[in-house]
């Protein structure tokens, strides 16, 4: 349900994501794993339409992210890095406009609304200000923002970051459950993340793709645990290392991150 | 156009959910009624709301910009701009709900300026066709002012700076036209770049809608320069 062919993105000098193709069909809960500036969150902003790439293009649900982008934005719920949302809106007011925007209208709306609430546990805030709640709680209306027209292409950039571990196992569950009819991506540095959740895994380090492979078969092939291997991929020093500090290289590029 | 009315409406929902429009619709009530009678609106001694709209131009240039500068940078700065864009909404339909929501507040400032009319026809037998084009050209003015806001308030994620570019912009439509300008113009330049200076002026066409003048090249001037500014407002959010 998700074609990626040859997609490169620069900033000025940097450049993001180089020549990255893949494949995801329906019912994968694809991993998306690589240092901070590896080039994640660009490839997904371009699959989302956000940011048009400089060459190379995408399929998302069969239409293409250049010239069918209208489409694409509708075939896909997209949860951003830092989830963004109106500050000064109520949850509620802020997921109607979700639904105006995507044409749910009436009681659809309500409907729509009352369900997303229930799934992602906001029935509770559903009428506070959206400035005014928790880290985990604004991923959780940003989650339902994603989830709100029951997309069957589902791109998720960090979803568990900064949330408790109740919710992280929660978020967890909801994404297991929802990938069966679905095709899912989701970015994570967290590797157990990957194990619990996907079938497949990509590890993407400075703007290319390292492995392509399911979690599974890397272990096989590489040896060691999935932070060895992830080491081993992303700064090419030997397994067997997993005490020293997870990778975070010093130069990981600014450009990745925009 | 689609998503035109959800970010029209959320738009408005924005302004007066928050107390953005109140603070606007006051301060500009407040000194759009007091510019007339500090410039001796009695002295006059005439039932006419020329003192009115002569301030109007000059109050703009500071509130409209300050209404526009959030439109877009404020948008980038708080990144919801990535949720705008990756919703089913194009940008064409994003720029001109925007736009037309801001649109309909400074209309309905202009429309709560009603006392002004009530006092002027209790003081006298005012001329009704000045008063009526006075409005239509404050409107269109309104409109001029908030797409060359828009546009700045796109190319910057700071509101600041979109602020103060917005406010220059706007002055450098207003002062174009003034003999001040023109006269400095005419020792440099040949007659035709005077000329050319003068016709994009907001100055000359708002005094003539004042005096009560709707000439059609003054309004397709109101409509089509604002779209230009909305294009370019268009190709920058594309160029993301």
């Amino acid at each position: 349900m998700i074609e990626v062919k040859g997609l490169r993105k620069s900033f000025g000098p940097i450049v993001a994501v180089d020549d990255v193709s893949f494949s995801v069909g329906q019912g994968d809960v694809l991993g998306f794993t690589g240092p901070n500036g590896a080039g994640k969150t660009t490839t997904m902003r371009m699959l989302s339409c956000f940011l048009r790439p400089d060459a190379g293009t995408a399929t998302v649900a069969g239409y293409d992210i250049i010239d069918e982008s209208v489409n694409v934005r509708r075939n896909l719920g997209y949860l951003a890095e830092n989830v963004p949302a109106y500050n000064e809106m109520t949850a509620t007011g802020f997921l109607k406009f979700v639904c105006d925007a995507r044409g749910i209208n009436g009681s659809k709306r309500r409907q729509a609304i009352e369900r997303i609430a229930e799934t992602c546990s906001i029935t509770g805030v559903m009428h506070q200000l959206i400035g005014t709640l928790s880290k985990g709680y604004r991923r959780r209306v940003g989650l339902a923002q994603t989830l709100i027209h029951d997309p069957p292409v589902l791109v998720l950039d960090e979803p568990t970051d900064g949330l408790d571990p109740n919710q992280k196992f929660e978020v967890r569950k909801l994404i297991k459950n929802l990938a069966k009819e679905r095709c899912i991506i989701v970015s994570t540095h967290i590797l157990e993340e990957v194990d619990a959740i996907c079938n497949r895994m990509i590890v993407m380090d400075r703007g290319g793709i390292r492995a392509d492979s399911t979690p599974r078969e890397l272990r096989e092939e590489v040896g060691g645990s999935l932070d060895d291997i992830f080491l081993t991929l992303t700064t090419g020093e030997t397994a067997g290392r997993s005490d020293a500090a997870k990778p975070e290289p010093a130069d990981a590029r600014e450009g990745g991150g925009q | 156009m689609r998503g035109f009315l959800s970010v029209y409406k959320r738009e408005i929902i924005s302004y007066f959910s928050t107390p953005l429009a109140y603070v606007f619709l006051v301060i500009f009530l407040f000194f759009s009624h007091w510019l007339p009678f500090q410039r001796n609106f009695f002295e006059l001694r005439t039932a006419s709301m020329w003192l009115f709209f002569d301030g109007l131009p000059l109050l703009f240039i500071f509130l409209v910009p300050a209404m526009a500068m959030r439109l877009w940078a404020e948008e980038r700065g708080s990144n919801s701009i990535e949720l705008l864009f990756t919703l089913p909404i194009t940008v064409p339909a994003a720029v001109l709900g925007k736009f037309f929501a801001a649109w309909t507040v400074l209309i309905i400032a202009l429309a709560l300026t009603c006392p002004m009319v009530l006092t002027v026809s209790y003081l006298g037998n005012p001329d009704w066709g000045p008063i009526v084009t006075g409005y239509l050209g404050s409107v269109l003015l309104a409109g001029a002012y908030l797409a060359i806001g828009s546009f700045f308030s796109s190319i910057t994620r700071n509101q600041v700076i979109a602020f103060v570019l917005a406010v220059v912009g706007c002055a450098v439509f207003l002062y174009a036209g003034s003999p001040t300008v023109l006269g400095v113009l005419h020792r440099a330049f040949p007659m035709g770049v005077v000329e050319a200076v003068e016709s994009l002026s907001f100055r000359g066409r708002f005094e003539d809608m004042q005096r009560g003048i709707v000439a059609l090249r003054d309004l397709a001037f109101f409509v089509f320069l604002p779209a230009g500014w909305l294009a370019a407002n268009i190709v920058v959010l594309r160029r993301r």
